[in-house]
């Protein structure tokens, strides 16, 4: 039998494999994938022999760096990220959770004073067991991964 | 001798090491046994409270006022510019160019961060909605080594609203710290977040769950008394809860001859009057140690060395 790519394969860019099934397009909104207009070839329930089901994003001509993979590891911790050139693999990047993460998400919180004041939303990470916890630098609540949602324009100010 | 949390922020207990809470103890010690010294001599205090509070506020000022300290502030958000539509950081920003330091209750969770951020004087977090209150758990502390002699060692029992009090959630950080047993009685809507549980856990607190306070009476040393809102349960579901968390004489008739009752106050009808007048009632000498810490705070901020 042929073995054919569900996503074609992109000549220069990066892959980022093994996401959890459902959770790419969050992945693209999350880390404002689509801003630059390159082109995107998306993945989605694709079957994996390791997840069962898994998502796969393509982003052409975009080279994520190390701090961007970081930040993509506290939403798909099981994502592996390629760097592509000349349709083949460059680089494995290895990620590792980073220490904060800044302005990405807006903090769950209703209470918190991120949502009436000109304050970048950061949070501390933290792992506890398999889970990861996001701890808000102001509120000091802290949340799960799924909790957390993008911040909207409303909110950066 | 020089001291470490000069020109610092007081924001959370969290940001503070056991070194420098034992510092801010001795200090408040030093302060409630002999008359207060001018350590706040020349230097402009802002009280701005954007939310009524009577006790923190008060012993704040009577701190301030103490030490020599000159007082400025407001003591609800209804005459300034804030109404106008200003925001927080522009507030402090203003008011840290007046003053030397600012200390700030705000009812929005962060608050206090936002504005050390933003100001180039020291803040202290007198309460920032539901998050923290650390100087409240800093004079609890400083009350329960006073009347103990020790913190290690102890067993402590919290008791009433959990969930959603700031005192309790300072003070549990604050217990984090030391080698303390917690006991941690509410209904089970408003146990202690999972969040801080979590914590306990993380630190080696050792820590259990009960529902009824005569259970935990005579296993702990101290018992922290906070208010049930009525209004967080129905009618119904508020009589049932509201007798297992009202403290009566007669149910301290087990307990440990060293127990003392605190409570950050107010008192509603969680604590029975005729409490006051057995040997464990405590909550009155917390309340007047309150003046003490801050001082050694407001001291401590200002003066590099301890005079």
């Amino acid at each position: 039998m042929t073995k054919t790519l569900s996503v074609s394969a992109i000549k220069n860019g990066t892959v980022i494999d093994h996401i959890r099934s459902g959770d790419a397009l969050r992945i693209i909104h999350l880390f404002h994938l689509l801003d630059d207009k390159n082109k995107l070839t998306v993945g989605l329930n694709l079957p994996s022999k390791r997840l069962g089901l898994k998502d796969l994003i393509k982003i052409e001509n975009r080279v994520l760096t190390n701090d961007e993979a970081n930040e993509i590891a506290v939403f798909a911790p099981e994502a592996t990220i390629n760097i592509v050139k000349e349709f083949g693999v460059l680089e494995k990047v290895t990620t590792q959770l980073p220490s904060k993460i800044r302005n990405i998400f807006g903090c769950p919180n209703p209470k918190c004073v991120t949502h009436n004041e000109i304050a970048d939303s950061i949070f501390s990470i933290v792992e506890q067991g398999k889970q990861v916890q996001l701890i808000c630098q102001y509120c000091e609540k802290s949340f799960n991964r799924d909790q957390v949602k993008v911040k909207t324009w409303s909110n950066i100010k | 001798m020089s001291n470490s949390l000069y020109q610092s922020d007081i924001v959370s207990i969290r940001d503070l090491s056991l070194e420098q809470i034992q510092l801010i103890l001795e200090t408040a010690k030093l302060f409630k046994e002999r008359t207060a010294l001018k350590t706040l001599q020349d230097k402009i205090i802002a009280h701005c409270f954007f939310e009524p509070s009577t006790r923190t506020r008060l012993s704040f000022e009577t701190a301030s006022l103490r030490l020599g300290g000159n007082v400025i502030g407001f003591s609800n958000d209804e005459s300034i510019s804030v109404k106008k539509g200003e925001t927080l950081a522009d507030t402090i920003r203003v008011i840290s160019s007046y003053a030397d330091l600012i200390v700030l209750r705000h009812q929005q969770e962060g608050a206090a961060r936002l504005a050390a951020e933003v100001s180039d004087k020291p803040i202290i977090n007198a309460g920032d909605g539901a998050n923290q209150h650390p100087t409240q758990a800093l004079l609890d502390l400083f009350t329960i080594q006073e009347c103990q002699d020790r913190i290690n060692g102890l067993s402590i029992a919290f008791v009433g609203d959990l969930k959603y009090g700031r005192t309790i959630h300072s003070l549990t950080q604050a217990c984090m710290k030391f080698d303390v047993r917690l006991y941690l009685v509410s209904p089970e809507t408003l146990a202690l977040p999972e969040s801080i549980c979590d914590n306990l856990k993380k630190q080696g607190v050792r820590f259990s769950f009960h529902s009824s306070l005569e259970e935990v009476i005579p296993k702990v040393d101290i018992l922290y008394m906070t208010r049930i809102q009525q209004e967080r349960f129905g009618d119904a579901e508020y009589q049932l809860v509201k007798n297992k968390f009202i403290l009566t004489p007669s149910m301290l008739h087990y307990a440990r001859p060293n127990l003392k009752v605190l409570h950050p106050l107010p008192r509603v009808n969680e604590i029975d009057i005729a409490v006051d007048n057995t040997p464990y009632a405590h909550y009155f000498t917390q309340a007047a140690n309150a003046v003490y810490v801050r001082e050694a705070l407001l001291t401590l901020l200002l003066n590099e060395q301890i005079p």
